[in-house]
């Protein structure tokens, strides 16, 4: 978890090159990485209809993911506010469509099929703390979504056919 | 009974769908397949009906003020049902509008004999997104077709991804 006092920073809108790019690792205890997560945290909070968020939205080409997914109607269970850095998928089970937007695109959602249930390893900010999340329902598909970022993908990268894209009717999932 | 297809472009607006196929069904025809959509707050319809009405016929019956409506006969219906031959692949693309994304993507498709059974395009603020399902010959060299997509996608600053469709039988 990272500390207070971060500053909540615009999120960029595809088509911007950095949603495209490959983030790089980071130290999870180097002071800029530290405040990178509190800026991205901050940004999170500032959203309330969005369940998480990958650096790479905000600027920032690091490997670092905040999510939350308390208030989301569809979560089952939950990890709680959290920001991961260096997260990598280690297990994933149980594959289902479902509809997901994303922060970064207006006007668009799809059906993406991603898996219900996840294992995931990271650090945590500050201590440099090793984590493992085991997610599932929206949770794991949030997570699954900013890894995504990560790899500059987006959800779009992942439409499995032409019907499967809409225009956007309400808040965004992940 | 022959088979017509039909087109219609219009305003969106509520009950224009009760509209165009009450008149048909109104005039005992059966509407065999179709596709709707909205383009820009435009309601457009695609039709493939049977009847026993001539599209001149069906074009007076479907007609409203606010409605462009083409019919035309079919003579046959090529494929239909058929089990394609090809691959299935899907393809996206995404990023900054700029006229000529379609024409150089299905370009590119077309020379190695690909055919894009369905197409959507949206534009969302800057963003331009294309996804289409793409049919290929099976002696296509994937992998060359997709560097060349790839370069056609770096020429129009966009992201491509092609990758086959996910099998959906259970």
């Amino acid at each position: 978890m990272t500390g207070p006092g971060g500053t909540a920073r615009e999120v960029l809108g595809a088509p911007h090159p950095l949603l495209s790019a490959v983030a790089e690792p980071v130290d999870p205890t180097a002071p800029e990485v530290v405040a990178a997560a509190a800026d991205l945290l901050a940004t999170l909070r500032r959203a309330p209809a969005t369940t998480g968020l990958a650096a790479p939205q905000i600027g920032l080409s690091l490997r670092l993911i905040a999510f939350d997914a308390r208030r989301h109607p569809r979560s089952r269970s939950w990890a709680g506010e959290l920001v991961v850095a260096n997260p990598r998928l280690a297990g994933a089970a149980h594959w289902d469509d479902g509809r997901e937007g994303c922060a970064s695109i207006t006007g668009l959602t799809a059906d993406v099929r991603r898996a219900t249930r996840i294992t995931v390893h990271g650090h945590l900010p500050g201590t440099g703390e090793d984590v493992t999340i085991e997610a599932d329902a929206i949770e794991a598909r949030c997570i699954q979504h900013q890894l995504d970022h990560l790899d500059g993908l987006l959800f779009l990268d992942r439409v499995p056919g032409v019907l499967s894209l809409h225009r956007r009717l309400h808040t965004c999932d992940a | 009974m022959g088979l017509s297809a039909v087109t219609v472009l219009g305003v969106d607006r509520p009950g224009v769908i009760a509209a165009v196929t009450g008149s048909l069904a109104d005039c005992g025809a059966n509407i065999q397949d179709s596709t709707m959509t909205l383009l820009g707050g435009h309601v457009a319809m695609m039709l493939l009906v049977s009847g026993e009405l001539d599209p001149a016929e069906l074009m007076k019956r479907v007609g409203a003020p606010d409605l462009v409506v083409t019919a035309s006969a079919i003579e046959t219906r090529r494929h239909f049902c058929a089990e394609g031959d090809g691959l299935g692949y899907v393809l996206t693309v995404h990023g900054p509008d700029r006229p000529g994304i379609i024409s150089a993507i299905s370009a590119v498709l077309a020379a190695d004999g690909g055919n894009i059974t369905g197409m959507s395009t949206r534009l969302t603020g800057r963003l331009y997104v294309l996804i289409a399902d793409v049919e290929l010959p099976k002696q296509v060299d994937v992998a060359a077709l997709m560097r060349r997509l790839a370069a056609v996608g770096s020429t129009l600053d966009s992201d491509i991804t092609f990758r086959p469709v996910e099998p959906d039988l259970l």
